[in-house]
């Protein structure tokens, strides 16, 4: 089946146009030698009776139209999938970085994967506690959720992408879980920082990483996520794990996939970034969730920094309408010294309604949640208008919400690297803070819960 | 999705070219454009968009990994179909009708390719009761008998389109399949036989006699969208919003509490989960109407976005192709896309594959024509058929526009054909105002008709009501503006108290939790009430505030907590929210 051919015409970034070939398949993968004992791994992005366009995963540096060889592999790109993975560090394209021959895979599968028949799709409901209040508390987390970090250079991504990874659990349930973990044009020492932290938890050894970094080839970063994802849907759905996917970072993938589209000459969309970015990421972030009548289940915390900050750019935008909510960071709150600098009103957890509430968190915790948001909205408003004008032009209950904003910054989003609350102190914490503002604009909660908590929670936080 | 191969007309051809969803095949010079092809041994299932010298160019509606040049292609000689018949209510199919139920009994969890089943089961059996006799002459369009789909749901079987002046001959009551003959018909001296199932070509409208304005509204429960900018049966609307401001949440409201017969929810190119979370949520909740599950009215087209994208172009045809189906049989049936921008970014896919010229922002320079003829769809009709039946469908898009930038291409077509305009605003979501619907710059172009409806139906003053509440909240976007500039002193008394009105607009009235059970839904006669009790606070108010009264003791009544709380009291009690304005007067002029 394998056909080899020295009919390189062109060479263009990181494509190579292969003449006199007839029948090479669609997505086919093929092996790049250059001649000088290097061999690279590439796709077909077009085929044609005459030639065929071939993407390489590890770029083009050094390739000689004379003297490179194209072999077409006959199958498209396929990962070994085991659950002796865990406990490894790979490359980018899943090779071993740590010394070790690869284990014995149980079964080859296709990178790409295949969607999942939405009506096979368990609705994800498991409140995961992460211990931290601005994401139990308002934008929680559930099992099979895709959660992206919204970051921007210099903010703590890591620190927090780690802090949920060390303090996940899930309330009653002691369950064998993974991580794995993707990571896409990150330096040396962010990597690091990832493996050290496992290795200190001892998570390590259910963790699989994929790493390419910084000076790793670009385009290889496209193949990154989905093998990833293809081990960690062995993992969920066969080995029965609840799996945790960080990839990091996306924005880095997304410019590969710009490189390539300026390569083929493509009609370039918003910023230079191919029209159908939105539908290529999906095919990563849907890979996310449960299935029904199985064990498992694919948690993503996908990570990208927005390019100035700005979550109008396309690659926070299209993420954003494909996953389900985000954890925003905010470079104001970061500079207040606030950890972690959650950016609570832009943030959001689609899955949060039917992962919370009486059997799962507490009955209060939808309304609660809303009131918060609601009375910091309003807070914020109110210090805006109290910085141009002075405190003096508020109304009483303007004042109130200006503390209540302070406060909840202070008490709530605030807390430490190593500190874990549990979802009952969080939301305690929350009762205690409504106390600032006025009784008659609590309206958000219906007067049955209110009367249960709005008395008994004071108390409880007071003592505590 | 009918994919059998006519033999007579068969045409085979061999690919040359494949990139991406795009396949190019030569020697197909006697396929029909819109024909349905199997590409490979696989037989993936695309469909001819463009010839060029004898060569198709086809968007395929699977994967295409594998496919090699010189691969076979075979033409259908059929357009993309769809079956039609008994069967349809709560069954979820894909872009082209596969249906997801028995794909997932026959591959499994994944989608697979090459994947094929009827979109509407050959094996059950349905109970049909004849209407008409034998001797009568029925046309197209006209009820020959029933099936009684579900509980509530009447399944009317028509004479298909194009037979005329036909005489029954036979027709059988009793126990049959869609494929048996139910009846037998002579048209002009020719046995025509008579089935339940029918198909239909998604690209073309299905015909009905003529269109007729918009009357009632179609009521839906929402506050903001009943009371403020309603839609009429037979209506268009789009949503358009940034990413999470709820344009999904809204449609599953919508879907979940309009009073229309039928739902066709098409899931284009959105999230796998918000599927499942209707299939999951649908057979559970009543309809408010008939209190049957809402699934057992709904029909769900799902192509999300990691489905491919051709089928995703095809979606939203297939759903308002069944929808009008539904509406030919008499019914008011909703057709609900989200998102039409996925649909449109499909198309603009394979506009690019096929190397047209883009316009703005790459999207081809037909988007505007395609998107007008697509809700041109909707409508009221009087029906096929020799009796005046009326049917309506109404539809209703979501639009996600990039960066929630309303200058774009999609937004900017869609406004030019729908008359309601529900413009979501993320930073209303961001306080948690929800449906963070903004009130200043949406619109409604059927509220002059609806508020008559109101005024009729439900209290004949709620037009003017709806006015005023309107007026109010416009000047509280004036007087923001001065207390941005010079602060809250310098308002006066009236001025705090219309802004402490409009605050109570917009937190008691216009708010309102979709996943709170008693403020989900709300009937015309407690939105009416609620606004009242409201609108009379400020009157009471202003009133004491002119007789000297203090205002802050005003604003601090007790009552606005029970007018804040007013949604949450069920809808068998609303005597209370009537009985507001009686306590507000006792307390400010106590
Ligand atoms: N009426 C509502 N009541 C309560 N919460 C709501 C309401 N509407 C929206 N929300 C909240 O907003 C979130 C986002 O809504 P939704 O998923 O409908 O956004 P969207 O506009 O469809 O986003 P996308 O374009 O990314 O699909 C919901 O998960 C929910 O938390
Ligand atoms: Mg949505």
């Amino acid at each position: 089946m394998v056909k080899e051919y020295e009919t390189i015409r062109d060479i263009v970034g990181p494509l190579i146009f292969v003449e006199g070939i007839s029948d090479s398949s669609y997505g086919e993968l093929v092996e790049i030698e250059y001649g000088t004992g290097q061999v690279a791994l590439g796709t077909v992005l077009e085929t044609t009776k005459d030639y065929a366009l071939v993407q390489s995963f590890e770029g083009t540096q050094g390739l000689s139209p004379k003297k490179g060889k194209i072999r077409f592999i006959g199958k498209t790109m396929k990962v070994g999938v085991t659950r002796k993975l865990l406990g490894r560090v790979l490359d980018g394209l899943g090779r071993p970085k740590d010394g070790a021959p690869l284990p014995i895979a149980d079964d080859e599968r296709d990178i790409q994967g295949n969607a999942i028949n939405p009506y096979s799709r368990d609705y994800p409901t498991d409140f995961i506690q992460t211990g931290i209040s601005s994401i139990d508390g308002l934008n929680p987390l559930v099992r099979g959720q895709k959660l992206p970090i919204f970051s921007g250079s210099g903010l703590p991504h890591q620190r927090l992408a780690a802090q949920i990874a060390r303090q996940a659990t899930v309330k009653g349930q002691e369950e064998s879980f993974a991580v794995v973990f993707g990571a896409m044009g990150i330096t040396f020492e962010e990597a690091n920082f990832f493996i050290s932290q496992f290795e200190e938890t001892g998570a390590l050894e259910h963790t699989v990483l994929f790493i390419n970094l910084a000076n790793d080839p670009p385009i290889e970063r496209l193949a990154t996520p989905r093998i990833a994802l293809t081990v960690a849907e062995h993992l969920a759905f066969n080995e029965g794990m609840h799996v945790l996917v960080i990839l990091t970072d996306m924005t880095y993938y997304c410019e590969a996939l710009r490189e390539v589209s300026a390569a083929r000459k493509e009609v370039p969309g918003r910023r230079g970034y191919p029209g159908y970015m939105y539908t290529d990421l999906a095919t990563i972030y849907e890979r996310a969730g449960r299935i029904k009548g199985l064990e498992g289940s694919i948690t993503q915390v996908p990570i990208l920094t927005m390019p100035e900050d700005d979550k109008t750019h396309p690659i926070p935008d299209l993420t954003g309408y494909i996953t389900e909510g985000q954890i925003i960071l905010s470079r104001e709150l970061h500079r207040k010294g606030i950890y972690p600098p959650t950016d609570i009103l832009p943030s959001l957890s689609r899955l949060k309604e039917k992962g919370i509430g009486e059997g799962k968190t507490r009955k209060d915790h939808s309304p609660l949640s809303n009131q918060l948001f609601a009375a910091y909205a309003r807070g914020i408003e109110a210090r805006e208008l109290m910085v141009v004008l002075g405190e003096a032009a508020l109304t009483e209950a303007d004042k109130a919400f200006v503390r209540f904003a302070d406060e909840f910054e202070q008490k709530f989003i605030s807390q430490g690297d190593y500190e874990s609350r549990t979802i009952e102190e969080t939301l305690d914490l929350g009762w205690e803070l409504l106390h600032i503002i006025p009784r008659t604009e609590i309206k958000r909660i219906p007067p049955e819960i209110f009367e249960e908590f709005y008395h008994k929670k004071r108390r409880a936080a007071v003592k505590a | 999705m009918s994919i059998s191969v006519k033999k007579e007309r068969v045409v085979s051809g061999k690919i040359i070219r494949i990139s991406g969803p795009l396949v190019v095949a030569d020697g197909m010079d006697k396929a029909r454009m819109y024909d349905l092809v199997k590409v490979g041994s696989e037989g993936l299932v695309g469909e001819i968009i463009e010839m060029r010298s004898g060569r198709a160019f086809i968007q395929v509606y699977e994967a295409t990994e594998g496919l090699r040049p010189k691969d076979e292609v075979l033409s259908t000689g059929a357009p993309l179909s769809v079956e039609l018949g008994p069967g349809l209510l709560s069954s979820i199919y894909d872009g082209v009708e596969r249906p997801l139920e028995i794909l997932e009994n026959l591959w499994g969890h994944y989608i697979v390719r090459g994947a094929e089943a009827p979109a509407i089961s050959r094996d059950k059996k349905w109970h049909f009761e004849p209407a008409v006799k034998p001797g009568e002459v029925v046309s197209a369009g006209d009820i020959i008998g029933t099936v009684q789909e579900t509980v509530n749901f009447q399944h009317r079987i028509l004479v298909p389109h194009g037979i005329k002046a036909a005489k029954v001959v036979e027709i059988y009551e009793g126990n049959f399949t869609v494929e048996e003959v139910v009846c037998v018909v002579d048209v002009n001296g020719q046995k025509v036989e008579l089935k339940m199932l029918s198909k239909w070509p998604v690209r073309i409208p299905r015909p009905y006699k003529r269109k007729l304005p918009p009357k009632e509204p179609l009521i839906t429960g929402q506050r903001v969208v009943d009371t403020f900018f309603p839609i009429t049966k037979g209506g268009t609307a789009c949503v358009p919003g940034p990413f999470g401001s709820g344009k999904t949440v809204l449609q599953h409201q919508l879907a979940k509490w309009a009073n229309g017969e039928v739902v066709v929810f098409v899931g284009c190119g959105e999230r796998g989960n918000e599927m499942t979370d209707v299939l999951l949520e649908f057979p559970e909740l009543q309809d408010p109407y008939t209190e049957r599950p809402l699934l057992e009215r709904t029909v769900l087209i799902a192509n999300t976005s990691n489905m491919p994208v051709a089928a995703r172009e095809a979606s939203i045809y297939t759903g308002i192709t069944i929808a009008e189906y539904f509406r030919d049989m008499g019914y008011d049936v909703t057709l609900q896309a989200d998102s039409t921008s996925r649909w449109a970014e499909a198309l603009r896919e394979i506009s690019g594959r096929l190397e047209e010229m883009p316009g703005e922002e790459g999207y081809p320079a037909y988007l505007a024509s395609r998107l007008a003829s697509f809700y041109e769809r909707a409508g009221r009709v009087i029906c096929e058929g020799s009796t005046d039946r009326e049917g309506s469908v109404t539809a209703i898009g979501s639009v996600s526009p990039p960066g929630g930038d309303l200058s774009e291409p999609v937004v900017q077509a869609t406004l030019r054909v729908v008359k309601v305009f529900w413009a979501l605003e993320d930073r209303l979501a961001y306080e948690r105002h929800f449906p963070a619907i903004n009130w200043l710059n949406s619109y409604s172009l059927y509220d002059r008709a609806v508020a008559e409806y109101l005024n009729r139906e439900v209290d004949e003053e709620y037009g003017s009501l709806v006015k005023e509440a309107m007026a109010i909240l416009q000047k509280e976007d004036e007087l923001k503006e001065i207390v941005r500039l010079v602060g809250m002193e310098a308002l006066s008394g009236e001025e705090r108290i219309l802004l402490e009105t409009a605050r109570s607009i917009r937190e008691d009235f216009l708010q309102q939790n979709a996943f709170n059970d008693r403020d989900s839904f709300t009937s015309l006669r407690k939105q009416y009430l609620m606004l009242k009790a409201i609108m009379d606070f400020y009157h009471r108010a202003l009133e004491a505030y002119s007789q000297g009264r203090e205002l802050e003791k005003i604003l601090n009544a007790s009552v606005r907590l029970k007018i804040a709380r007013a949604k949450f009291i069920p809808e068998d009690e609303i005597d209370e929210i009537a009985s507001i304005p009686k306590q507000t007067q006792e307390e400010i002029f106590a």
